[in-house]
């Protein structure tokens, strides 16, 4: 294989890689936040508000881990600086 | 495929372009702000209030509110910035149903400016409530040891607030884009949908997040 093939795996295998495995712990954490807010709330129905507005904050803030991860993968597909590289030098040759 | 409005040049001379990114926020800038002089320029106390002028009432009555309930108990001088950032992101966010439009908050330059300004902002703010050396003060708590830890988090949570605003409205967009190549009948029209709940959610976040970062750095000592 040369290096062009090699940089094309190894950048799909690694993008797809990233979201699959870094989905993983933020789906988890905002499955229990948001079970946790619903007993909170079935409780006290009276400090809805508070609850509804901590719990989405506190819910973008995990997002935002699953969210670099898309970014990371996006990055490696659409706009990989190594491909990007490997294309110049191959046309400049 | 590309991956931000930044991309998207009209107008090139030397080193100066002319993206689809600063056109986009100049034309939101221009129409909101000629909105409200307009709207704002016959206010009334007492009688009939026209529509719009109790439309911005209940914008600005709801960002004070809300900041006040986050913890800040002097809302009027927070809510020019606060509610500025809240407006732009929501409405170059829910512009997103007009054709021909790409939000300009879906590149991250828009995103990392707006970030840098909370950065700064709670510098001034925090230095404005406390003071410069009552704000230093606020690094080296509760121990001296948490000094590294505080400014990293300080610098890392900027990032974290451009990043996140950039990877929803880019995914958003991206996924359309992506399901008009397989499905292009009915499924892009419901994640448009969601695309827009997205959008003010996040306009909601990014501004709750702001208020909370000020009102941490203007926590007096006593309370």
């Amino acid at each position: 294989m040369d290096s062009m093939t090699v940089i094309a795996m190894v950048s799909i295998i690694t993008a797809g890689a990233t979201i699959a495995i870094g989905s993983i712990a933020p789906a988890l954490g905002e499955g229990k936040a948001v079970a946790n807010a619903l007993t909170a709330l079935a409780q006290q129905p009276d400090a809805s508000s508070t609850i509804t507005r901590t719990l989405f904050v506190g819910l973008a803030m995990i997002e935002s881990v699953a969210i670099y991860c898309l970014v990371i993968s996006m990055i490696l597909i659409f706009a990989n600086p190594f491909w990007n590289h490997v294309i110049s030098q191959s046309v400049g040759k | 495929m590309r991956l931000s409005p930044d991309e998207n040049i009209f107008w090139q001379y030397g080193f100066v372009v002319l993206n689809s990114t600063i056109v986009t926020t100049w034309v939101l800038m221009l129409v909101m702000t000629v909105g409200s002089i307009l709207i704002t320029r016959k206010l009334k106390l007492e009688g009939d209030i026209s529509r719009w002028q109790g439309f911005l009432e209940i914008i600005v009555t709801t960002i004070q509110q809300q900041i006040k309930e986050v913890g800040l108990h002097n809302p009027h001088k927070y809510v020019g910035f606060i509610g500025t950032l809240f407006l732009f992101i929501a409405v170059s966010n829910l512009c997103a149903i007009l054709p021909f439009y790409e939000p300009p908050t879906g590149s991250l330059s828009t995103t990392s400016a707006l970030a840098v300004s909370v950065f700064f902002a709670v510098l001034y703010y925090g230095i404005a409530e406390q003071g410069l050396v009552g704000y230093l003060k606020s690094y080296v708590k509760p121990t001296f040891i948490m000094l590294p830890f505080n400014m990293i988090s300080e610098i890392s949570r900027t990032f974290a607030l451009a990043i996140r605003l950039f990877g929803n409205i880019m995914s958003g967009t991206m996924i359309v884009g992506i399901l008009l190549s397989i499905v292009p009948f009915i499924a892009p029209v419901i994640m448009n949908i969601l695309g827009l709940l997205t959008g003010m959610v996040q306009a909601y976040i990014f501004s709750i997040l702001a208020t909370v970062y000020i009102a941490a750095a203007t926590r007096t000592r006593e309370t």
